[in-house]
């Protein structure tokens, strides 16, 4: 790496500290000692205070416990694990099969990136390729879903800074992205489409116009959130340098996605990493200047825009053909060849009870969700279920830049912070 | 077996070990990802011998318990199988290429070294694998639970932790009830 690269990622010397850190590195007995005692700070200012877990800002059930002085915040920590279920445990004692039902409830507002984090895992370890149909399938749909999602996090940061109405707008958008994939999955969310050797369905009939009609719709809706939000003086003057982090602090902490790009550092698994056909598409990685709230949220916006770009060439491209692998060791036979053939029940029925058997071995695969790199590792030992299976959350990792986004900042400033870091608590607890 | 033996004993493994290694541990390939085979006492050194290199992010850390596995064929002969496995993922920016690192992390009292100083990112991910394995880092800044409350027993990711045996806690209602 050359010296003007390291002057431009600047210094990451700040997420380092062990002492003086403004990650508050206090458990509950400790912070119920101080919150007890008056003599605990020599200041009168100073007090830990509670924020959450069911907090209006807190996007869930996030915790933060928050040293303050006066209204400036000084530690932070997050506290969580309220949503926990054990979901990689569970995915143990489910087959392969089912393995999508219990991922794509992790990240609720993306279910599909779970979803196709998983397939592509357990694709890599069955060594199976895919038909093209699927592939681009599997693209429109992802990139729907990340329209949907950026749909949310507008709607949840206007509310969260007082543009009430950018609530109600940002839901009805969402919304008729949600009405197209009820009509392709027949669920709203945690659709399970996306599975090993494909997709659950062929697109419905009609599904160019349907489509066609979002990438009508959409574009001039998002003119009138800019003259909401982006042009707004008040708006404006609440997210620009709130929160900033430099690119070199957001690699130390692993940081991935909208949060990363603010730094102005690109980096985009769609385009540098390429995987389904991604590299067969055009489209530009947005990235920010700054790296405060306001590039955060400037980024989400105009990640619609080149998604609904990328939309518009899948409806240009779509391949025929499958829309799932024929190949009899993971896909049931057609439902009228049942009633026919005895092999073929015989073969659905394997199926569905025992599930389909997958190599030893261990992958990794990752995707670029909406929130950044939605990793998924799975470890298989020639069972019908996965060993193990582990799904890296980004919201899980991008947390941690919480205490180091707020410190020093207002705690009207905090709340900022928490919706530009856009967490799914659903993801993060898992 | 101290601590010492197992190490004298892998070294002696690795110095009659003749198959491809990378960064001075045995490497292997699994579905065309580079995977590196080693030590915890290893683990610091290769680790900022692969940051000098380029590799800017530590992207993933996990861990698999291995106790009722039929027993790992990918490993190369000078690894000794351990119970649990710290499973690092790490990334290059700049040349686009991804590394994984299987930790042999012990079978009794598994402890690797942390990589707070060299990755800050790692720290929820650890504490994570500690809360769902029980699996210390050495070194670590805050080494507590993440996910489950503090007074929790037991680490449930662990293969001899059964589902659906422990009923649910609220450390508040204790005595209340």
């Amino acid at each position: 790496m050359t010296d003007s690269k390291e002057l431009l990622l600047g210094e990451p010397e700040r997420v380092f500290r062990r002492d003086e850190s403004p990650v508050l590195r206090l458990n509950e007995e400790e912070a119920n000692a101080l919150v007890g005692d008056p003599e605990a700070f020599d200041d009168d200012h100073r007090m830990i205070l509670n924020m959450g877990p069911s907090h209006p800002s807190t996007h869930g059930v996030l915790r933060l416990m928050l040293e303050m002085e006066g209204e400036t915040i000084l530690r932070s920590k997050p506290v969580i694990g309220y949503l926990h279920t054990g979901m990689e445990k569970t995915a143990e004692g489910l087959s392969y099969l089912q393995g999508a039902t219990n991922v794509t409830r992790m990240d609720y507002a993306a279910p599909l990136f779970s979803e196709l984090a998983f397939s592509l895992a357990t694709e890599k370890l069955l060594g199976l390729e895919i038909p093209p149909r699927a592939t681009w399938i599997r693209m429109l749909m992802c990139e729907l879903n990340r329209v949907s999602s950026h749909l949310l996090f507008q709607a949840t940061n206007g509310m969260d800074l007082g543009a009430v109405s950018m609530m109600i707008y940002g839901w009805r958008e969402r919304e008729e992205v949600l009405r197209f994939f009820e009509k392709v999955t027949g669920l709203r969310m945690n659709h399970n489409y996306i599975r090993p050797g494909g997709v659950a369905a062929d697109l419905p009939e009609g599904w160019e116009e349907d489509v066609k009609n979002l990438l009508e719709i959409i574009p001039p809706r998002l003119e009138e959130y800019d003259v909401l939000q982006t042009g707004q003086p008040i708006f404006r003057e609440r997210l620009q340098g709130v929160g900033v982090l430099n690119p070199a602090e957001a690699l130390a902490l692993s940081a991935t996605g909208p949060i990363l790009r603010s730094t102005g550092y690109a980096w985009d698994l769609r385009r540098h990493a390429p995987y389904l056909a991604y590299d067969q598409v055009d489209f530009d990685v947005v990235v920010g200047t700054y790296g405060d709230c306001f590039d955060r949220f400037a980024i989400r916006l105009n990640e619609i825009r080149e998604s609904l770009k990328i939309i518009e060439q899948i409806l240009d491209r779509m391949p025929d053909g499958d829309y799932r692998i024929q190949n009899k060791k993971v896909t049931p036979p057609p439902r009228a060849r049942i009633d026919e053939s005895m092999e073929a029940l015989i073969h659905h029925f394997k199926i569905f009870t025992e599930g389909f058997h997958v190599p030893e071995g261990e992958a990794y695969v990752a995707v670029e969700s909406p929130r950044g790199e939605l990793g998924c590792y799975i470890v298989s030992d020639g069972g019908p279920n996965p060993y193990r299976m582990h799904i890296r959350g980004p919201s899980f990792v991008n947390l941690q830049t919480l205490p180091h986004l707020m410190e020093g900042g207002l705690i009207a400033d905090g709340v900022a912070v928490i919706s530009s870091v856009d967490p799914i608590m659903g993801e993060v607890d898992r | 077996m101290t601590e010492e033996e197992t190490v004298e004993e892998t070294e002696d493994l690795i110095q009659e070990y003749s198959g491809p290694t990378s960064y001075g541990v045995p490497v292997t390939e699994s579905h065309g990802q580079t995977v590196l085979h080693l030590m915890p006492h290893e683990l610091l050194e290769t680790v900022t011998l692969l940051k000098e290199e380029g590799f800017c992010m530590a992207i993933d850390v996990t861990a698999v318990d291995y106790l009722t596995h039929p027993g790992r064929k990918d490993l190369p002969d000078c690894i000794k199988p351990e119970r649990f496995e710290v499973v690092i993922s790490l990334i290059n920016h700049s040349q686009g290429t991804r590394i994984r690192l299987r930790v042999q992390a012990g079978t009794d009292d598994p402890t690797v070294p942390s990589l707070f100083d060299l990755f800050p990112g790692t720290e929820a991910m650890e504490r994570e694998v500690w809360d769902l394995f029980g699996v210390k880092f050495d070194g670590h800044p805050d080494h507590s639970r993440i996910l489950l409350p503090d007074s929790w027993e037991g680490h449930p990711l662990r293969k001899d932790h059964d589902v659906g045996q422990i009923p649910v806690q609220f450390s508040s209602e204790v005595g209340r009830l």
